[in-house]
């Protein structure tokens, strides 16, 4: 016993540096700071702290849950030790930014962040201010994961969505819907202030999501009562019903700052569901996808574009065209490139996507594609007399492309084709020797990818009215196979939650943007390492990636959760 | 004879025949005609060359790193480029330090070896944080989640550092003693230039005599050929395989301080074509062979910087040297497609593959 409670203050120790190092970093990278004035509790607690102390419950939490046999007395003791370490680590760096300007290098490392850490104390007496908060974050991390685990799921969600409202303060104010009397005044007065929560707001929100959550869960654990397959119909079809008013009417609902945010995001469903048929379903990582929807938005441009004067088409007449060469370029591109495997396939699909830009952007070509200054006036779709000019109305074109896309790329799944293409992503050499012709499938799943792309490419042409070679960046691709990614490889449902989360949600929050890419850089590593199935996944892929967990665990349990 | 040709050339390898072809005629007669009209003189075609080896002498160095990993771990480092990033714009910092209180020029010898040393420090440190953090726990995964890992990690790590160190370009101050020319016959040769080169290609050197001669060098060797056997040979595989990321990231790190003294400026940003052309290099020369990289990256170079003006300016295309990265990145696609294994990767492709 004695040296294993030995072993677990080192352990203890060793966590505590982590959380230190990772704390500083989150702290110099800008991270604090740049959150610092998103106030979630109006005037108490911001963003920045949030995120700063998220190591330390992180590391506490995982420290506690490999030594749950300890005494009480030991853990708090445990906790508070990695608490203190942290904090330490923290009034380390603002004593070290006192002797010495660390700006020079560490362009973050301001007196403003200090001041900020030390929660506007000054020094002498502030240097105490970081352990302690980080101890009482600890404690409290102690406290929540001693309570029961339906309580603590609870009480987590109800902190979520305190987090969620609060940072999404001035988001959920602008929307149209909540500027209706009644609705306004409950919100201005009671719950928001005029940056986050205000503080009676916070304890209400959580109050009410807790209290939720928490019953909700309890009553799952009843005995199920069992619906008639005509019940289940029925209840499914008001749910549809009421889902497609909601989708219908968010952009008059929502105003249009979410309007567009809402098309951007829906573009990138549509390249998401394409890329998820290559990615996903044939395992072909593509990481120049942009080059499709670059080539889709470039044939409207060209054939629309009075700019340019090569062509006078409008919209509809030009779209089946784009629609045509954007397929017949995955052919192109695909035919030399599939017989790869893997990781070679994702340069080479990198190179080219490259070389579409540079050619877009090269004066060779200036006099058919724009050269650097792009496309513009490109002619936007109008429908009798309607000319779908604004994105309120765009909303419902974008719409209706990806209804079409995700009914293609659902029927594709379970089709004979779509078993093809998952035969191959799980292994090559066996999915020929059962007879699927590799080069013709993976060119199918290819070319079907980069119509899906040129559609995106045409509508967010229509949507802009212009297209530039220098929004057609590797980037762009990467957006695309991250969403996938988070929201599950292969799976259909997983591409609207990856774009909602990593294409709406930074669209909404302005003080994101900066650090979008270093999040979805931490997200990707973070998904492969603890969670490769991703949010929504699919639940074939989801046995295969624990295929050896779940033999060793119940099988039948993880099979009918896998299932449904 | 033809009737057994026939059935093993399926139409798609006509059409990539047919592509590559097309794209072949055109080289040549692009550089017939460049020839032809006598643009450009000799002297103007030797500074070319000059720039190309120097350039090339870079890329060696990073897609070194690149091939060690590959040849280890069968995984494409994509985040080597920031590795490579992540030395010199730290050490810009120290350079400029340096230049602040006068010591920069007073002792230029020593200066360039401190901010090397720091370059390839924080070059190896990134490299094995990497490894320790990413890539140890998906040694055994899927292919492609190691390498949506390294793209993930490349994305981090230059958001980090734009976030430690801003978003601005910083400039690297000049040595005086690297100003001027030296003479090497009748050319006129920069000092800078010819420090680079010589540089690197003592530095490829001295990594291909680690890998070949040194003991560690050759339990690298077996470790590539097959890990578990290695390991009933005795061979610590993880040590090896940390030695082997540090190895890159040293590389890496000279190879970022060689290029600061070409380009001066450092940013976030500056890893990701650098990276990929290296990467490029790799492959042509063969990935998983030291000396691979070293004819691969030499060969990019002079492709690189010859290449627009003599093939491209030729065939009558305005601003041929936009295109110079297109060139690398299409010579990348045409390698992979009609000799995957490179230069020098035969033996390596019939083994491993």
């Amino acid at each position: 016993m004695n040296t294993e409670s030995s072993s677990i203050w080192k352990k203890a120790f060793n966590n505590g540096l982590i959380s230190g190092a990772i704390c500083i970093l989150v702290m110099l990278v800008g991270l604090v700071e740049a959150f610092g004035d998103a106030y979630v509790i109006s005037g108490m607690v911001s963003l920045g702290d949030i995120i700063l102390l998220i190591p330390v419950i992180i590391l506490t939490f995982t420290t506690m849950s490999s030594s749950s046999k300890f005494p009480k007395s030991t853990m708090v003791g445990v906790s508070a030790m990695i608490g203190l370490i942290t904090g330490c680590f923290i009034t380390m760096l603002i004593l070290l930014g006192q002797v010495v300007d660390l700006r020079v290098m560490f362009v973050n490392a301001s007196p403003a962040l200090y001041n900020m850490l030390m929660r506007g104390v000054p020094l002498p007496l502030g240097a105490l201010v970081p352990p302690l908060t980080c101890i009482v974050a600890a404690l409290l991390t102690l406290g929540l994961y001693l309570i029961p685990s339906r309580l603590r799921s609870a009480v987590i969600q109800g902190m979520l969505w305190v987090v969620v409202l609060g940072t999404l303060r001035d988001q959920i104010l602008i929307i149209d819907l909540f500027k209706i009397q009644p609705f306004s005044i409950v919100l201005k007065r009671v719950v928001f202030a005029t940056s986050g929560l205000k503080p009676i707001g916070a304890l209400l929100v959580f109050a009410i999501t807790t209290g939720l959550v928490y019953y909700s869960s309890g009553r799952k654990k009843g005995p199920a009562i069992i619906k008639s397959p005509k019940v289940i119909k029925r209840n499914r079809i008001i749910l549809i019903a009421i889902l497609a008013v909601i989708v219908l009417s968010l952009p008059y609902a929502l105003g249009i700052f979410y309007s567009e945010i809402l098309n951007t995001t829906g573009l990138f469903i549509m390249m998401g569901l394409g890329l998820n048929i290559v990615v996903g379903f044939a395992g072909l990582l593509d990481l120049g996808y942009v080059a499709f929807y670059a080539i889709g938005a470039y044939s409207v441009g060209v054939l629309t574009s009075p700019g340019l004067g090569l062509f006078h088409l409008t919209f509809w007449q030009a779209l089946p065209i784009a629609l045509l060469v954007t397929w017949l370029a995955g052919i192109i591109l695909g035919l030399p490139v599939l017989r790869m495997r893997g990781d070679y396939l994702a340069i080479v699909t990198l190179g080219f996507g490259e070389i579409v830009r540079l050619l877009a952007l090269s004066d060779w070509l200036k006099d058919f594609l724009g050269g650097t200054q792009g496309i513009q006036q490109i002619a936007q779709p109008t429908i009798g007399a309607l000319s779908l000019d604004t994105l309120q109305k765009l909303y419902y074109l974008i719409l209706i492309g990806i209804a079409i896309v995700a009914f293609i790329a659902w029927r594709l799944k379970d089709s004979h084709l779509g078993r093809s293409w998952m035969a191959i992503r799980e292994d090559e050499d066996v999915a020929q020797a059962m007879g699927i012709n590799l080069v013709m499938t993976k060119l199918l799943a290819f070319s079907t990818g980069a119509l899906f792309a040129g559609l995106a490419g045409t509508l967010g042409a229509a949507k802009l009215t212009s297209v530039y070679p220098h929004s057609m960046t590797f980037i762009v691709s990467i957006n695309v196979l991250v969403l996938i990614i988070i929201g599950g490889m292969g799976s259909i449902p997983g591409v609207f939650v990856g774009a909602l989360v990593l294409v709406g949600l930074p669209g909404l929050l302005t003080e994101f943007q900066e650090y979008r890419y270093w999040f979805y850089g931490l997200a990707l590593v973070g998904m492969m390492l603890f969670r490769p199935e991703g949010l929504w996944p699919e639940a074939r892929r989801k046995l295969e990636l624990h295929e050896a967990e779940e033999i060793l665990e119940s099988p039948i349990n993880d099979t009918a959760s896998a299932v449904q | 004879m033809l009737k057994r040709w026939r059935q093993t050339v399926t139409w798609t390898d006509i059409v990539v025949w047919a592509i590559g072809i097309v794209i072949g005629i055109a080289l040549v007669i692009g550089t017939i005609r460049t020839v032809l009209a006598g643009e450009y003189t000799a002297e103007q075609w030797i500074n070319l060359t000059i720039s190309g080896l120097k350039v090339g002498g870079i890329y060696s160095l990073i897609a070194l790193g690149y091939t060690l990993v590959y040849g280890i771990l069968r995984m494409i480092n994509f985040a080597h480029s920031e590795v490579f990033m992540s030395g010199p714009f730290t050490a810009v910092f120290l350079a400029k330090y340096l230049d602040s209180i006068g010591f920069y020029n007073a002792h230029p010898i020593i200066s360039l070896m401190l901010i090397t040393l720091l370059s390839a420090g924080v070059s190896i440190t990134i490299a094995l944080l990497l490894e320790r953090v990413a890539y140890r726990r998906l040694r055994y995964a899927p292919r492609l989640v190691p390498l949506i890992t390294a793209i993930g990690a490349s994305f981090f790590l230059q958001y980090t550092f734009r976030g430690l160190y801003g978003n601005d370009i910083e400039t690297y101050p000049n040595f005086d003693i690297l100003k001027g020319t030296v003479k090497i016959g009748s050319i006129a040769v920069p000092k800078t230039d010819l420090l680079v080169i010589s540089a690197a290609f003592v530095m490829m050197l001295l990594l291909y005599l680690i890998v070949q001669r040194t003991k560690t060098g050759k339990a690298m060797r077996s470790v590539s050929e097959d890990k578990q056997v290695a390991a009933l040979m005795g061979i610590d595989v993880d040590r090896i395989i940390v030695f082997t990321f540090a190895l890159g990231g040293a590389s890496a790190g000279v190879a970022g301080i060689l290029y600061s003294l070409i380009y001066q400026n450092v940013h976030f940003y500056m890893g990701f074509i650098p990276g990929l052309k290296a990467f490029t290099a790799a492959v042509l020369g063969g990935i998983g062979n030291v000396v691979g990289a070293w004819l691969g990256g030499t060969l990019l170079g002079l492709i690189e910087s010859l290449g627009p003006n003599l093939f491209l300016s030729g065939l009558g295309i305005p601003a041929a040297n936009q295109l110079k990265d297109g060139i690398a990145f299409a010579i990348l696609v045409f390698i992979l497609i009609f000799r995957p294994s490179g230069i020098m990767g035969e033996r390596l492709s019939k083994t491993k593959a």
